[in-house]
C-alpha cells in the first residue's frame, strides 16, 4: 500500500512542490526537493505531521477576558482537537505575564503570549 | 486657538499606537523629541494583540513572534523610555496652521484637548472592506462580519462569532481566520476566493489542507439570505474577465459570513488637511522621509500602504520619526531636487513616490499578477534583482543606495521576465 503526499514546502519562499512516497509506514522516496530542509520537512510533514497551537484562554479579572496562549513546542496533529477542548475549559486568574507557563497538557506546556 | 479646551505643547504627536505608531513614538523619544501618543482603543497595540498567530517580528526582533508578543515588546521600550501616551483617546481633527504650528484635537476619557505640535505622525493604519463594497446584496441580518471583527470577538473577547462559517477571501487573513474558526470547532464550510490563484502564502494556504476546507477559485459570493441570521449564501462562478458566469450559482447552507476582502488606508483626518493620496496605494503620495504633500505631517505603516508584515510597518514608523526630526531641526526637509519614481511594467504599486537621492531608500511595492523567474529593474539606477517568485500578496522591498539613484532624473520600476 504505496501513499503518495504532495506539499508546497514553506520551509522557505521558493515553494518547491515535494512528492513523498509512503509504504507501510517507511518513506521510500522523496522528489521535487531543492534542499535538504525541504526534504527532511516533508518527510516529517508524511509521516509525523506537528503543528505549534496558538488559541486564547478565559481569564478573571484581567484588563481583557482573554490571554492569548501557544504551545511551546509542535503538537502531533492528531492530538490538536483535544488539546483545544483543554484550553476551553481552562480558567485562569490575573495576574498573569507574558511568556509564563500557564498550563501543562501531556507534557506540552502552555505559554501565555498576552499579559492580564 | 480653542478657548476652555486645554492645550498641550509637543515636539510631535503620533496618531495611532500599533506598531507604526509605537515604534514612531519610540524612536523620536530616542531622538530626544518630546513626543505624545495616541490611540482611540483602550489598550496599545492596535490590531497586534489579536493576532494571536506566529509570523512577526523575523527581521525587526529577529525572533519569529505571535502578534501580542511583537506588541508587547514595542509597549515595553515605549514604557522605558518614558514616552507619554494616552489611550481611549479619539482624534477629532488635525489642524495644520503653518508648517512648524499644528494641532491635534482629540477627545478622553478625561475630556477633550488641543496638542500642539511641530510635526505629527499619522500612524492609524487600515480599515477593511465589507460586504457592501463587494457588491453582496440580499437580507440584512446579523452574523455577517469582517475578518477583524470576528477576530476581535474570538481572540479578545473569547466570543464564538458563529458555528458554520463561509470565508470570503483567501489572502492570509482570511486563511489565519479559517484556522481559528475550524481549531474553536466551528465548521468552515468554503473559502470563497475571487482570482484564479490564492491570495494568502503558502504556508497558510495548507490551513486548508490541515482542516480539510474547500477552496473555491473563480467564484464569488452575491446574495445572503435569512431570517434576522444568515442562514444560506448563494455562490457563483466567474470567468477570467471576472464578469459573473449565468448558471453556475449555487446556495451554502451557514450562519455567519466572514469578509476578508483587503484592506484601506484610513487617510480621511489627511485628505481634510489637503494630502495629496495615491489611487493605487489608497494612501498618501509621500517622499523619502514618508513626509506628506503637507509639510510636517508624515505616514508610516498600513496608513501609508498596506503591509503584510509588521516588521515594514515598525520600520516605516521609525524612518516617519527620523523624517519629524530633520523636518523639526532644519524648519522642513529641504532637497536639492526630488526624483519622481514611476510604476513601469506589472508594478501595481509603491511608495515612497519621491527621493531626494541624498540616502539610501527601501522601496515597497506589489506586483500586478503572479509571475515566476523575473527580474524587477530599475534600469536609470542600474538595479537588477532576480526574484523566483513574485505574487500581488507579498509585498516587495528593496534597497536602494543613496550613491545608486543620485543623477538619475526619474525612476522607474518594472518586474519583467529575465
Amino acid at each position: 500500500m504505496t501513499k503518495t503526499y504532495r506539499f508546497t514546502c514553506i520551509v522557505c519562499p521558493l515553494g518547491c512542490s515535494i512528492e513523498v512516497r509512503v509504504e507501510d509506514g517507511k518513506v521510500i522516496g522523496v522528489t521535487g526537493h531543492t534542499c535538504p530542509r525541504g526534504q527532511e520537512w516533508a518527510v516529517e510533514e508524511a509521516t509525523n505531521p506537528k503543528r505549534v497551537i496558538m488559541s486564547v484562554v478565559r481569564v478573571k479579572d484581567g484588563a481583557l477576558p482573554t490571554v492569548s496562549v501557544k504551545t511551546a513546542e509542535p503538537v502531533p496533529k492528531e492530538l490538536i482537537p483535544e488539546l483545544m477542548k483543554f484550553l476551553a475549559e481552562l480558567k485562569l486568574e490575573a495576574p498573569v505575564e507574558i511568556g509564563e507557563v500557564v498550563a501543562e497538557w501531556n507534557g506540552i506546556k502552555i505559554v501565555a503570549t498576552r499579559g492580564a | 486657538m480653542f478657548p476652555g479646551i486645554p492645550m498641550l505643547n509637543y515636539d510631535v504627536v503620533v496618531i495611532g499606537g500599533g506598531p507604526a505608531g509605537m515604534a514612531a513614538a519610540v524612536r523620536a523619544k530616542e531622538l530626544g523629541l518630546n513626543v505624545l501618543l495616541l490611540d482611540e482603543n483602550d489598550y496599545l497595540g492596535g490590531i497586534l494583540p489579536q493576532c494571536i498567530h506566529p509570523g512577526f517580528g523575523l527581521h525587526y526582533f529577529r525572533e519569529e513572534l505571535t502578534g501580542p508578543e511583537f506588541a508587547a515588546r514595542l509597549a515595553k521600550r515605549l514604557v522605558e523610555l518614558g514616552v507619554e501616551y494616552r489611550t481611549a483617546a479619539r482624534v477629532m481633527e488635525i489642524r495644520n496652521y503653518s508648517d512648524l504650528e499644528k494641532v491635534v484635537i482629540f477627545t478622553s476619557p478625561s475630556g477633550a484637548y488641543q496638542a500642539w505640535a511641530k510635526a505629527v505622525i499619522y500612524a492609524a493604519g487600515a480599515r477593511e472592506r465589507h460586504a457592501f463594497e463587494i457588491g453582496i446584496v440580499g437580507d440584512r441580518v446579523a452574523g455577517i462580519y469582517t475578518a477583524g471583527e470576528a477576530q476581535t470577538l474570538m481572540d479578545i473577547y473569547g466570543v464564538m462569532p458563529g458555528r458554520e462559517v463561509v470565508i470570503v477571501g483567501s489572502g492570509d487573513v482570511g486563511l489565519i481566520m479559517a484556522r481559528r474558526f475550524a481549531l474553536e470547532g466551528a465548521k468552515v464550510k468554503a473559502v470563497i476566493e475571487l482570482m484564479p490563484y490564492p491570495g494568502g502564502l503558502a504556508r497558510n494556504v495548507m490551513i486548508l489542507r490541515d482542516f480539510e476546507i474547500p477552496l473555491y477559485l473563480s467564484h464569488k459570493v452575491v446574495e445572503v439570505r435569512g431570517r434576522g441570521r444568515v442562514e444560506r449564501v448563494k455562490v457563483v462562478k466567474v470567468d477570467e474577465n471576472l464578469n459573473e458566469i449565468p448558471g453556475s450559482e449555487f446556495w451554502i447552507e451557514a450562519d455567519t459570513l466572514i469578509i476578508s476582502a483587503g484592506l484601506v488606508p484610513s487617510v480621511k483626518k489627511l485628505t481634510a488637511i489637503g494630502v495629496e493620496i495615491d489611487p493605487s496605494t489608497g494612501g498618501p503620495v509621500v517622499n523619502d522621509r514618508l513626509e506628506t504633500s503637507v509639510p510636517g505631517v508624515f505616514v508610516a505603516g498600513n496608513a501609508l500602504l498596506i503591509n503584510d508584515l509588521v516588521d515594514y510597518v515598525a520600520e516605516q514608523g521609525e524612518l516617519a520619526a527620523e523624517g519629524a526630526k530633520e523636518f523639526i531641526e532644519n524648519g522642513g526637509i529641504g532637497s536639492r531636487k526630488w526624483i519622481g519614481v514611476e510604476k513601469g511594467e506589472n508594478v501595481r504599486l509603491l511608495a515612497p513616490h519621491r527621493l531626494s537621492g541624498e540616502r539610501d531608500v527601501y522601496l515597497y511595492l506589489r506586483v500586478a499578477r503572479p509571475m515566476e523567474d523575473v527580474e524587477l529593474r530599475i534600469p536609470e539606477a542600474g538595479k537588477r534583482v532576480k526574484l523566483s517568485l513574485a505574487t500581488p500578496a507579498e509585498m516587495l522591498r528593496v534597497k536602494l543606495k543613496a550613491e545608486e539613484i543620485r543623477d538619475a532624473e526619474k525612476l522607474t520600476v518594472e518586474v519583467v521576465r529575465e
